[in-house]
């Protein structure tokens, strides 16, 4: 049996992690759910927790992001319950793109209405000839 | 299509990459064979003298060893990508927590392999997301589904 975790991250106006939650035990599948800060953690079976999540990513589909995560939810090496505190390890990059998701789900809801944002076109680095010529004319004549 | 994301923990990649109908190839999958597989040689992450020898194949041996452990699990993601989507200079890729020797080597190996490959800056703002989200669909779209292939 091929057993994986997905960590389910909320970012949603219109859900919390506990909706997600009572969802996830009304379908009463096979598999071991975690309540966090950030969202759920889903363990089970890849072909049960996949669907699953197929599912519950309909909730809110531009609220709702989703990754695999190597370790098992209270996993001894990983938990801050048995690690004194403090973050885990992975948190950090974690709450890097937490910050993100609004913009990333702005995006997506663009997409869908098929806008096509405009390509900006990159500042290219000032000219060598350039930059001399400016020191030239700031040059003071003695 | 197996996608190979960076950097490898990315949540809005891979979320992006699988929202796309592709596969997304990140550490984390690695990460979990060491943790869950049968028969535990070495606990808590069931590193084997196998590991390292694997990780010999990108870097000799005088090469910090921390290297060749990142680069043994780098190794069957590397080998599976079909395509791949790069986030330069990524913040959490510096400072401790990263391995800037391992992550020039690993974009250096995805270059030199010559798969699609996909350069982008993690957005600042709304505008910049969706360009993001939009260039990361059109190459996906551009790449053949994963069930085509088969």
């Amino acid at each position: 049996m091929d057993s994986i975790t997905k960590m389910v991250v909320i970012n949603s106006s219109k859900l919390l992690p506990s909706d997600v939650v009572i969802k996830l035990y009304e379908s009463n599948a096979d598999v071991l759910i975690k309540e966090t800060c950030f969202g759920v953690m889903v363990t089970g079976e890849r072909k049960v927790v996949d669907s699953l999540l197929s599912t519950i990513r309909k909730m809110d589909p531009y609220g709702i992001f989703v990754k695999e995560r190597g370790f098992a939810p209270g996993e001894p090496y990983r938990c801050r319950a048995t690690r004194r505190g403090g973050a885990r390890p992975g948190f950090h990059n974690l709450e890097s793109e937490d910050k993100l998701l609004p913009h990333i789900a702005s995006a997506l809801r663009a997409l869908d209405k098929g806008e096509i944002p405009q390509i900006k076109q990159k500042k290219k680095k000032l000219d060598i000839e350039k930059l001399k010529n400016i020191i030239k004319g700031t040059e003071v004549q003695q | 299509m197996k996608v190979f994301i960076y950097p490898t923990n990315s949540l809005i990649l891979s979320d992006l990459v699988e929202r796309f109908g592709h596969e997304p190839l990140a550490i984390m999958q690695e990460v979990g064979k060491k943790v869950k597989s049968q028969g535990l040689d070495s606990p808590p992450l069931n590193i084997t003298p196998e590991d390292p020898k694997l990780g010999l194949k990108y870097a000799a041996v005088e090469v910090p060893s921390g290297v060749r452990g990142r680069m043994s699990l780098f190794d069957p993601l590397l080998r599976n990508a079909e395509a791949a989507i790069v986030v330069r200079d990524p913040v959490i890729s510096f400072g401790c927590m990263g391995c800037a020797r391992t992550n020039e080597l690993v974009n250096f190996l995805l270059r030199a392999k010559k798969i699609p490959l996909l350069e982008l800056d993690y957005p600042s703002n709304e505008e910049e997301a969706k360009e993001f989200v939009y260039k990361i669909s059109e190459f996906l779209k551009s790449l053949k589904p994963a069930e085509e292939k088969k």
